[in-house]
């Protein structure tokens, strides 16, 4: 117990240190409301919006999980495929790789003018894209980099490809894929918010922190980006919890 | 009896026919008897894990001819009749203790109530049934190996191929791990071919020491131990014990001469 305050406390001070600050310069150095407003003001204005900004948050998060969902399925699947056969590993890999540095998100207005602006499927297909191409690259390492000995020991039992596949590559291959969840989490939440950026319902948390701005409530888009980081955080440990539980085995998480 | 292992005339070259780059192993002739420790000791690059992997059928020989209890390495291998243990423990870092012990067992299709009992067993020939549901970063690296032995042997093979499997471990630990192996390979009574660097540990464990010597990998000189059991720490300090260590010393310089000579 006390080993764990020792770790929380530092991290909660510097916390709590730079809100603070936050409010006191803020209000000593007279910056304007429109420019900064202070973290009591976005309190206050997040206690009066709460209702709305709540609704958007659902909205946004249940487009982000589910193209985590879909595009990391897909990364999975598209991985498998490539260990057990070889070429098409070879053809897709290095495509992946020059895919994957591309800015997908500067597609949302053509993804948003295929599937219809105020249509969820917009942003769960540009969340889906965007997290593929981490998924499968991520999952391709975890199936291909196995310690060769390990394979030779497969075969000195005689074991099927399909058997070296299932009790060698894939076990290996978790770490990895965790790696890529939490990589993809952060990016679905990204993701889903710039698409809506773009357009999309008015109950959405990109579409009501731009029309905020656009009206100078700063502290209530304030507001909104805080549920919004509060969102993602909350999908990122919702991740590292199930690896605890899903590979209690791997070094990282044994504490 | 008729020979576990025999090696006629193999040669292993690798690079391609029209360009060969490094001739690994070089006219080969050896018979190994059912029962034997044999090790095989040379510099690096010498061909003696080249030619472990190709008892193994890891690696195909270029030509001559190999066979395992009168069959082909391809054969003895798809028949189970090899056990292998690397220089790393090469333990599965998901599977606890036990299981990874069982994992020949449960690719050879051995009932799950069958598998468990066995393993325990080959954990207990280890001094490591404490341990079975650990994880493998948990344990220390002689424990590691420990483990890998066991698995090695779960499934009663008859011959172990070892490969510098305690090449990364301090010399005390290593010295212990020599005495358990000893213990191990009169108790389960299998074929152990052994591949080293050091010199005491080749002259302690087997009952014929293999010489071999660099580019190309050959044999030299095939050294029989003749050291009373129970093998002990006296043993290592045996006048016979320094008189073996010192033929073996002298026969992998006389190699070295030869290479340099040709």
């Amino acid at each position: 117990m006390n080993e764990r305050l020792q770790r929380v406390a530092p991290p909660l001070i510097v916390f709590v240190c730079v809100v603070v600050l936050w409010e006191v310069l803020v209000r000593a150095l007279r910056i304007p409301q429109f420019l900064l407003p202070v973290p009591t003001a976005i309190i206050q204005a997040l206690g009066e919006t709460l209702g709305v900004v709540f609704s958007s948050a659902v909205y946004t998060f249940r487009s982000a999980v589910l193209g985590f969902a879909l595009g990391c399925a897909a990364g999975i699947l598209v991985a498998l495929a490539t260990a057990r056969w070889t070429t098409v590993r070879e053809g897709l890999m290095p495509l992946a790789i020059a895919v994957n540095s591309v800015p997908i998100l500067a597609f949302a207005p053509i993804v948003n003018n295929w599937f219809g602006t105020v249509n969820p499927t917009s942003k769960i297909v540009i969340v889906a894209i965007i997290t593929f191409f981490p998924m499968m690259i991520n999952m391709v390492r975890g199936l291909t980099l196995v310690e060769s000995n390990k394979l030779e020991l497969m075969r000195s039992y005689a074991a099927t490809p399909f058997e070296a596949v299932r009790k060698v590559r894939v076990p290996n291959s978790l770490p990895y894929m965790f790696n890529a969840f939490k990589v993809c989490s952060t990016l679905s939440v990204i993701g889903a918010i710039v698409a809506e950026y773009f357009g999309g319902p008015r109950v959405s948390l990109g579409v009501y922190i731009l029309q905020e701005a656009k009206l100078f409530r700063f502290d209530n888009a304030w507001a909104a980006i805080i549920i919004a980081a509060l969102m993602g955080i909350v999908f990122y440990l919702v991740i590292i919890t199930v690896e605890r539980i899903a590979i209690p085995w791997h070094a990282s998480v044994d504490k | 009896m008729a020979p576990v292992v025999t090696l006629k005339n193999v040669n292993k070259v690798f690079g391609t026919a029209a360009k060969p780059t490094t001739v690994a192993l070089k006219d080969i002739n050896l018979e190994i008897q059912p029962r034997e420790f044999i090790s095989l000791i040379g510099p690096s690059g010498c061909g003696k894990s080249t030619l472990l992997r190709t008892i193994g059928d890891l690696i195909e020989p270029t030509d001559g001819a190999l066979t395992v209890n009168g069959k082909s390495a391809r054969e003895a291998r798809t028949n189970r009749e090899y056990g292998m243990v690397f220089q790393a423990p090469v333990l599965f870092d998901w599977r606890t203790v036990i299981k990874n012990v069982e994992l020949p067992l449960e690719v050879m299709r051995v009932p799950s109530s069958e598998r468990a009992a066995k393993a325990r067993e080959m954990l207990k020939l280890v001094e490591l049934e404490k341990f079975e549901k650990h994880y493998p970063h948990q344990l220390s690296g002689g424990m590691q190996q420990r483990v890998a032995i066991a698995r090695a042997l779960a499934f009663r093979p008859g011959l172990l191929l070892m490969d510098e499997p305690f090449g990364a471990l301090d010399e005390i630990t290593r010295e212990r791990m020599n005495a358990e192996l000893l213990r191990i390979w009169q108790e389960t009574q299998t074929t152990v071919i052994f591949v080293t660097h050091s010199i005491p540990e080749a002259v302690f464990l087997s009952t014929r020491v293999v010489v071999m010597s660099a580019r190309p990998g050959r044999i030299t000189e095939v050294i029989a131990v003749d050291l009373p059991y129970p093998r002990n720490i006296e043993t290592r300090e045996s006048p016979r014990f320094f008189q073996l260590v010192t033929a073996v010393r002298e026969g992998l310089r006389k190699g070295e001469a030869m290479r340099v000579a040709s």
